[in-house]
């Protein structure tokens, strides 16, 4: 029987961690992420799950623990966001390297500076080529069921790496909305027990992890572990599809909202993607065809799927929450333009940058996205050069 | 497949190492051949040798084999030739050559 409820996304995860009750969680408080190890020290200090807590100086030190207790053998998790992560960037090469499934609730937040709290992609984005796997939510609902799916996927023999399971801070990190709960059992089933083959502490077979290489092998050991990456795609989706089996929720690389047909779309990440839905809907009654792609899966990126859900569209924005500083647009702009190129996409394409240090998005801004990508299509560049969303300008 | 380490050489494809290369089997070090790194090499000089053994302990890659209390001639594929075993023989019975 599914559980109705209302949560926020740290309460939300922190629920799917204490149905699957993992061995250890090293961790460091950081706003927006801090309450996820509150909420499971307090499980843990009321005796609901025996999680191994284990609190640290720094994140370097959370990252570091969590790569100690995985190669130990231990279904290991932490969670951070923001200067956090950006603390923990040397180590998170080693979990990746050393193939270490660990779990990590990346709670997104504008890096400095600015200092500022608020949502923005910038810190898993600068992380976005340290090896993990990344998979975002647009709301409470999409990070419990990614948390509950993130093991299986990390774990699955043919990956072996870690995941970031990703939500917007605040806006779903805080905000308590309606939720859709599994019960214990059928998550505990689900998840199932972590066996790995080879751990430090198995007491027959000795065993180094780490060990330094010479330049003769580091391309073959980097290649090899690049196909862990590209095995996770259908990995990711098998788990989809048993996920849906208990729950009734489908989820696959991304989604497509009102894009079959669509001429104008939009490309977005996390909780913007709402607030697009709701301009879709009234556009779509005005007789506009448009539609959204939402990305979940940001690693492995699925580039040529994604290009070949968006090769009618006449003309696309790509909206980044986050700033590339490098005079070229974002991230998800960058590297979507790439595969839409080599599908040879015919549609006009524009990247957005929006959202930054929490900025509201409003369904009106979104809105005024798709009149100027009808423009676009015909010729017409209204976005400018470089687009920033309701920036103040002179 | 992963191969054992004594199988893995320059010539070894990506999809036999293993996962993160991690290394599943003990005393693995006698593989890796570090008397490459050498520059300069000690030289044993038996007739000056009293066998007092004060070399073995002081060499850090347990380059000097002992076998019935006796030191033998050292495991080359392994001395870096540091020259710590020159300084440590109280009978100059170790000397330096330069080169390998």
């Amino acid at each position: 029987m599914a559980i109705k409820e209302r949560m926020s996304g740290n309460e939300a995860v922190s629920h799917a961690i204490g149905q699957i009750n993992p061995d250890v969680m090293p961790a460091f408080p950081i706003t927006p992420s801090t309450e996820i190890p509150q909420f499971v020290s307090t499980m843990i200090a009321n005796g609901e799950i025996d999680t191994e807590f284990i609190p640290v100086e720094s994140e370097h030190s959370s990252m570091s623990a969590a790569i100690g207790s995985s190669a130990a053998g231990a279904r290991t998790l932490t969670a951070t966001s923001s200067c956090g992560l950006a603390l923990m960037w040397e180590v998170l090469y080693v979990a990746a390297s050393n193939r270490l499934p660990i779990m990590m609730q990346v709670v997104n937040r504008a890096l400095s500076g600015p200092i500022n709290i608020n949502a923005e992609h910038s810190d898993s984005m600068g992380a976005r080529d340290s090896g993990w796997l990344q998979i975002y939510a647009e709301n409470n609902q999409e990070a419990y069921d990614n948390t509950i799916q993130a093991y299986r996927i990390a774990e699955h023999p043919d990956v072996k790496l870690p995941i970031m399971v990703c939500q917007d801070g605040f806006i779903t990190s805080h905000a308590v909305e309606n939720i859709t709960l599994l019960e214990d059992e059928p998550v505990k089933a689900f998840v199932g027990e972590y066996n790995p083959e080879h751990y430090l502490l198995r007491e027959d077979e000795t065993m180094s992890v780490g060990p330094y290489a010479l330049s003769p092998f580091c391309m073959e050991a980097k290649r090899a572990q690049a196909q862990a990456m590209m095995n996770a795609k259908k990995v990711i989706l098998d788990v989809a599809k048993e996920f849906e089996a208990i729950s009734g929720r489908s989820y696959g690389f991304f989604e497509e909202y009102r894009l079959e047909d669509a001429e104008y779309a939009l490309v977005a990440i996390g909780s913007a993607c709402g607030t697009i839905k709701d301009a879709i809907d009234k556009l779509r009654e005005q007789g506009m065809k448009v539609g959204l792609l939402k990305v979940r899966v940001f690693r492995p990126f699925p580039g040529e799927e994604m290009a070949n859900a968006l090769k009618a569209c006449k003309a696309i924005a790509i909206m980044d929450r986050c700033e590339g500083y490098n005079g070229n647009g974002g991230p998800l702009g960058a590297e979507l333009t790439a595969a839409l190129y080599r599908a040879k996409a015919t549609a006009e394409v524009v990247n957005i940058i929006y959202g930054l240090s929490g900025r509201d998005v409003t369904v009106g801004d979104i809105e005024g996205i798709y009149e100027k990508l009808v423009k676009l299509a015909e010729g017409e560049n209204l976005f400018g050069t470089y687009p920033y969303l309701g920036l103040r300008s002179r | 497949m992963a191969l054992k380490a004594e199988q893995i050489n320059e010539k070894t494809v990506w999809q036999d190492l293993t996962e993160g290369l991690q290394i599943h089997e003990a005393a693995t070090s006698k593989l890796f051949e570090t008397g490459e790194w050498r520059t300069n090499t000690p030289v044993w000089i038996q007739e000056k040798c009293k066998q007092c053994l004060l070399c073995v302990p002081y060499c850090p890659d347990s380059s000097i084999p002992v076998c019935e209390n006796k030191r033998e001639e050292f495991d080359y594929k392994h001395c870096k030739g540091c020259g710590i075993c020159v300084k440590a023989c109280p009978f100059h019975a170790i000397e330096m050559k330069e080169g390998k």
